[in-house]
């Protein structure tokens, strides 16, 4: 087990109505016993209601090199987040 | 014997059955194959020392001489101990782990489910919590059976060792004697012998999908019931017992 033992990534969802949350990663040879390790590992606690677990090299990750392209342009946007709206008081929170 | 005393006999057995084997799956804490099932083993361990736990507090009340659970899991002699001849082998390699854990909890599960129903509502009340845990070692152990019986050439072997190691263990589950009949009368229990032929399916087809064949012939080893075990159950409780013998009383 190990070099070629394949890693995956866990996600947890803590509740119902949230979504599944990347919380690390496992390693075991097929899909069930990463399931089954993942519900060892990072639920002992009462964490979660479900566990997806995904293969690690199946996600298409984006480059950190590309992070300044990607990102970056937004950076000066602030009218994208809604700060500029007075809320009535009848609305309460939103 | 009355009916009481068999009832304590009986919920003694049960509890240290879990005891020994909690503890046992619990010396594997800190040197598991990997970090997944160093967790997942001794979460195991936890869920049979819990399940203990509540056996002895019940057994100590039906007894009714003032003995808690402290005093049951940790001040008797090595002949009073009751438990099954199959829990108490010792760990040797993780093939054997599993399987060990495989044969008891697919037999409690079993059980389990008959004991939810019973007339003693302590105990089908342990059951309901038991029944989620166990099965989830059912699970776990027959995974990781197939695995090894099909995995590769060593792995196989060391399956194939356990099973010969481990399997006149087995029958010791069904015996019935006196308690046993007793508790079965009242209604506490199903009667274990009954459970066979579906503890055979099940073992059966795991062993089919691992390639791995249930014995025909073998010497069926019994006495745990009795308090007669053996070698390693001394060293067992040595380690067990330790901190109670040394400071009685603790607590923390």
């Amino acid at each position: 087990m190990n070099q070629e033992t394949p890693v995956w990534e866990v996600f947890i969802r803590p509740r119902n109505g949230l979504a599944h949350k990347h919380v690390g990663s496992v390693h075991a040879a097929d899909e069930v016993m990463a399931l089954q390790s993942a519900r060892d590992v990072y639920t002992r606690r009462g964490e979660g209601l479900s566990v997806w677990v995904v293969r690690s090299k199946d996600i298409v990750a984006s480059d950190p090199a590309d992070k300044d392209e990607l990102f970056e342009p937004a950076a000066d946007k602030i009218y994208r987040h809604p700060t500029f709206y007075d809320i009535p008081d009848e609305v309460g929170h939103m | 014997m009355t009916d009481k005393e068999a009832l304590f006999e009986f919920l003694l057995r049960l509890a240290d059955d879990h005891l020994v084997l909690g503890h046992r799956m619990s010396e594997w804490c800190g040197h598991a194959p990997t970090l997944e099932e160093d967790l997942s083993m001794p979460n195991m361990a936890l869920d049979l020392i819990g399940q203990s736990r509540n056996l002895y507090t019940y057994a100590g009340e039906v007894e009714g001489l003032g003995r808690d659970e402290d005093a049951l899991a940790f001040l008797r002699t090595e002949d009073e101990y009751k438990n099954l001849l199959l829990v108490e082998q010792t760990n040797e390699d993780f093939a054997q782990t599993m399987l060990r854990q495989f044969y008891f909890a697919v037999f409690m599960e079993l059980f389990w489910e008959k004991a939810h129903s019973s007339s003693d509502e302590v105990l089908a009340g342990i059951a309901g919590k038991a029944i989620k845990e166990i099965a989830y070692h059912v699970r776990h152990s027959a995974e990781w059976i197939i695995r090894l019986g099909d995995g590769t050439e060593e792995s196989h072997q060391r399956m194939e060792s356990a099973v010969l190691e481990l399997h006149r263990f087995t029958d010791e589950l069904f015996e019935i004697d006196d308690v046993i009949s007793s508790v079965v009368e009242a209604g506490i229990i199903a009667d274990p012998s009954s459970l066979k032929a579906e503890w055979d399916r099940r073992v059966g087809q795991v062993f089919a999908a691992a390639k791995l064949e249930v014995p025909v012939e073998y010497w069926p080893q019994s006495g745990g019931r009795a308090g007669k075990h053996g070698e390693s159950m001394g060293y067992l409780l040595t380690e067990l017992q330790y901190m109670q013998r040394t400071y009685p009383g603790m607590t923390w």
